[in-house]
């Protein structure tokens, strides 16, 4: 360490203003090795792909408010692409739609804006490095972005027009082994296949990256305990993407291997598909459920971490006031990772497994809210005695703390196994993890948006744009997702095209019209999210270095800062939250690279 | 004007628990109560839940709207500068990891009588297979007075989508999967079980009252997953051994002996417009 950090203290490019190097355009924009330039990027790409996933989400709206109606521009709009003739939905298209909708949301949305855009543009200027560790390979984890993409994109179109994946992004065999049990998605489901090993190549490369810097390339006084909660999380959300991503692979892989080269893995013998001849072989469903879920619930959580980190950052400054226990927030979050591994059977109460383990998953997953509970009682506590002030930031970091207790406590149902038997594969379901992923995790990039926007370009976004995208996201994803908790008490099930041929749904008909109106209304309001975005980038208000007043390194760099980062090697003297410290007298936040007071460690004891 | 956003943030957790209170009155509860001792149970799990998770939703969020309050009115020079309280972390990890036990280890017992099969009820009467298949129910009785046997008997009597059940009895079904994964949803009962293709999974269940329930699948089966329709019907022993036995009846109906007037005859149509 000590080798690596005197290393970076003689390299002169470090204090180098940005542009002295003679790069062209292409390897300092397009395959730029430079953090910055790939967390940007990262944003970049996972906005347009939000925009897609979104507009896929309004099409499965759409239906479930009106069914079997011709869908408004567009069949006209993109050629008879897509829905049946007159731009009616199908159901094989709308099994499509919320297929890809997952896929698009959870790989090429989530994951990659937490970890590829925030954690590329944070780690190194939050611990004080000048870069990756590896920035090829980071360049790469970027670049390895587009081939899925590409795989995701071709997907809908290779198989003939009106085909794509539609087994669920879940992909559960036989359904998604066998090509006769979906017709509609042969060459698509392998496609996706391939597509998914992309984002997993992609997210390890990244993974490995942030381990390694995070280790071994922290600033002169950057101890483990000094790290922001950004940091504790990314760290830690790498860690599991290490572990849990090669047991997704393998299984893609053996899907893949079923599919194209005849493999057994997960068909059982003697099946009678879709009036094709028997299936042969010994192959185990349920052994597809396991490894899947065994990547994918921790997944969940590497989908949820980094936004958790960020928002206690952002809070810390908004509030004014340090982290209210700083050491529960990283063991919580360690103890979020670890139990992640052992609960995904949640996922299986119905599916068949034995009921003895049913229980025993019961039990972690019911102690795996125990380390939620504690982090949301310590952001309480942060806001606790502090001098708070409402802009964009804050409105969407409070969004983030009440939006995770809802998801987090209906959470408690499903993981009782009794009452989940009701509830598993209902709209509950669908609230609950809409609840965690957009309401939390979606809100939390929403705030960090705007927040280190001035890192990024040097400019302001404009706050009151910004608080109109909060509140009618807010009401929006509200009219959305909580009338889904009711649908699924209704027993309403997931991914039916027209539940209203059962009678006993019928009467859903006009609470799905309402929820398709907000989800329209809140669609729409992303529109304004990527103007201020890009109008922000041309006209918003220059910032200065520190345009919060915040305590981490990255504000001790220049907004934006040049390639290096630092033109002063920062030396951190203590942690990121010493907010109204005493001994700060004229001001009320104490940045990590202040010298000019006597150090003092942070933390509580 | 500064206390807006903590009205907001308050006004919309009040919405929430307004629209929990109203849902059971306007139709968007449970469909009906649960006609099965378990899912009765199951239900009752459900209340528990409920005020454990609606006493911990109200008390967090009117915690997240006073600490808004008072930190918009904070009038104080600093914030507090304060990293936290190792009593009260202490307080907020045991309590919450105390009711968390608590509510798993008592959802175990109702788990265990449902799935656990060394522990299913002596008395259970095997009324049917149930094949699930792209898009429809399959159903393999017992000839009338005979048991179902896990293979096909030259005998067994076979329908589509409807499972007649006897009221009040505990029933057994062996569930199976013809092709792909689907998964046995009667709301009305509770009752929720995968089938998966290769294993046979035994599910049981009581009928507390006559009646049709919707028999749906819960687990995605393909473009046609929303359309499999089908039906448990609970009736009396005695009808349902008189269904059992029509059952029976028609299906060893070789179109000659009279037995049935008139009906023979639509019997036929039926049977020769089935083979087509």
């Amino acid at each position: 360490m000590s080798h690596i950090q005197s290393e970076m203290q003689s390299e002169p490019h470090l204090t180098h203003e940005h542009g002295h190097h003679s790069q062209g355009f292409v390897s300092q924009y397009v395959f730029s090795k430079d953090h910055k330039v790939i967390g940007i990027q990262f944003l970049m790409t996972t906005l347009l792909m939000l925009l897609v996933g979104g507009a896929l989400a309004l099409g499965v709206r759409f239906q479930l408010a009106w069914p079997w109606r011709a869908m408004p521009l567009v069949y006209e709009l993109t050629g008879g692409l897509f829905g049946a003739e007159g731009g009616q939905v199908s159901p094989e298209f709308y099994t499509m739609l919320f297929t890809m909708h997952a896929s698009v949301m959870i790989f090429l949305v989530i994951i990659p804006i937490l970890a590829g855009a925030f954690g590329n543009f944070l780690i190194p200027l939050m611990i004080g490095a000048d870069d990756m560790a590896f920035p090829t390979l980071n360049m790469l984890s970027y670049w390895f972005m587009w081939p899925a993409i590409l795989c995701f994109g071709l997907s809908f179109t290779i198989g003939g027009l009106n085909a794509a994946p539609a087994n669920g992004w879940t992909s559960y065999p036989v359904l998604a082994a066998v090509v006769q049990a979906s017709p509609s998605a042969g060459a698509p489901q392998t496609l996706w296949l391939i597509g998914l090993t992309f984002v997993g190549v992609s997210s390890m490369m990244g993974s490995v990256n942030y381990m390694t810097t995070i280790i071994n390339m922290r600033a002169p006084g950057m101890t483990l305990f000094r790290m922001p909660l950004t940091i504790w999380s990314m760290f830690i959300t790498a860690i599991l993407q290490a572990f849990a991503l090669p047991v997704l692979t393998a299984a893609g892989f053996m899907l893949v291997a079923e599919r194209t080269l005849g493999f057994k893995f997960f068909v059982p013998g003697n099946l009678v598909i879709n009036d094709g001849a028997p299936t042969i072989g010994g192959g185990q469903p349920l052994l597809w459920q396991h490894l899947f879920w065994f990547y994918s619930h921790p997944a969940v959580y590497i989908m949820l971490l980094p936004a958790m980190g960020m928002v206690s950052d952002m809070l810390a400054c908004k509030v004014r006031k340090p982290i209210f226990g700083y050491k529960p927030m990283v063991y919580s979050m360690a103890a979020i990772a670890g139990l992640g591994f052992i609960v995904w059977g949640h996922h299986m109460f119905t599916s068949g497994m034995n009921p003895a383990l049913g229980m025993t998953f019961m039990i972690s997953t019911m102690m795996i809210a125990l380390p939620s509970a504690v982090k949301v009682f310590n952001w309480i506590g942060t806001i606790w005695g502090g001098k708070i002030s409402f802009d964009t930031v804050t409105l969407n970091c409070v969004a983030f703390i009440s939006m995770f207790i809802v998801g987090g406590l209906s959470g408690i149902w499903m993981a009782s196994v009794p009452t989940d038997i009701y509830f598993h594969d209902t709209y509950y379901i669908v609230a609950h993890f809409h609840y965690v992923l957009f309401g939390a995790t979606l809100f939390g990039c929403f705030g960090a948006i705007p927040f280190w926007y001035p890192k990024m370009f040097g400019r302001l976004m404009d706050d009151r744009l910004g608080k109109l995208h909060f509140v009618l996201t807010f009401i929006g994803f509200n009219g959305t997702f909580f009338p889904m908790h009711m649908l699924g008490i209704a027993g309403f099930p997931r991914r039916y095209a027209d539940p209203y041929i059962h009678p006993y749904m019928e009467h859903l008909l006009p609470m799905n019209r309402f929820m398709t109106l907000c989800a329209i209304l809140m669609g729409f309001a992303q529109l304004i999210l990527i103007f201020n975005f890009v109008s922000s980038w041309f006209v918003g208000k220059r910032s200065d270095r520190n345009p919060w007043n915040a305590n981490g390194l990255e504000w001790s760099a220049p907004s934006p800062p040049g390639h290096g980062n630092f033109d002063v090697p920062p030396v951190c003297y203590r942690g990121p939250y010493e907010y109204s410290s005493p001994l700060s007298a004229n001001s009320d936040f104490l940045m990590q690279t202040d010298g000019s007071v006597e150090s003092r460690s942070s933390g509580h004891h | 004007m500064n206390k807006f956003w903590p009205c907001f943030f308050m006004f919309w957790p009040v919405l929430a628990i307004v629209v929990f209170a109203i849902s059971p009155s306007m139709g968007w509860w449970f469909p009906t109560e649960a006609f099965s001792p378990l899912g009765k149970q199951i239900d009752n799990l459900f209340y528990m839940i409920l005020i454990i998770v609606g006493i911990t939703f109200i008390g967090t969020h009117i915690g997240l709207g006073y600490v808004l309050w008072k930190a918009v009115d904070n009038k104080e020079p600093k914030a507090w500068f304060s990293h936290g309280s190792h009593n009260l972390e202490m307080l907020w990890s045991i309590a919450p990891a105390g009711i968390l036990m608590f509510i798993s280890l008592y959802q175990l017992d109702v788990w265990t009588r449902y799935r656990v099969q060394s522990k299913y009820p002596k008395d259970m009467l095997t009324v049917a297979e149930v094949t699930a298949r792209q898009f429809e129910w399959r159903i393999r009785y017992p000839a009338p007075g005979k048991k179902l046997l896990p293979s096909p008997q030259p005998d067994d009597l076979y329908t589509v989508n409807d499972l007649h059940v006897p009221v009040n009895r505990r029933v057994l079904i062996r569930l199976k999967s013809g092709d792909v994964q689907h998964s046995f949803f009667v709301p009305g009962l509770r009752v929720k079980q995968d089938a998966v293709p290769g294993t046979v999974i035994p599910v049981w269940f009581e009928t507390l009252e006559i009646g049709d329930y919707d028999l749906t699948c819960a687990e995605l089966c393909g473009w046609g997953h929303y359309k499999m329709r089908g039906r448990v019907l609970a009736e009396r022993q005695s009808d349902y051994d008189k269904y059992i036995k029509s059952l029976a009846h028609d299906q060893g109906y070789d179109g000659h002996n009279s037995d049935r007037d008139g009906s023979a005859e639509l019997v036929k149509i039926e049977k020769a417009t089935d083979k087509k």
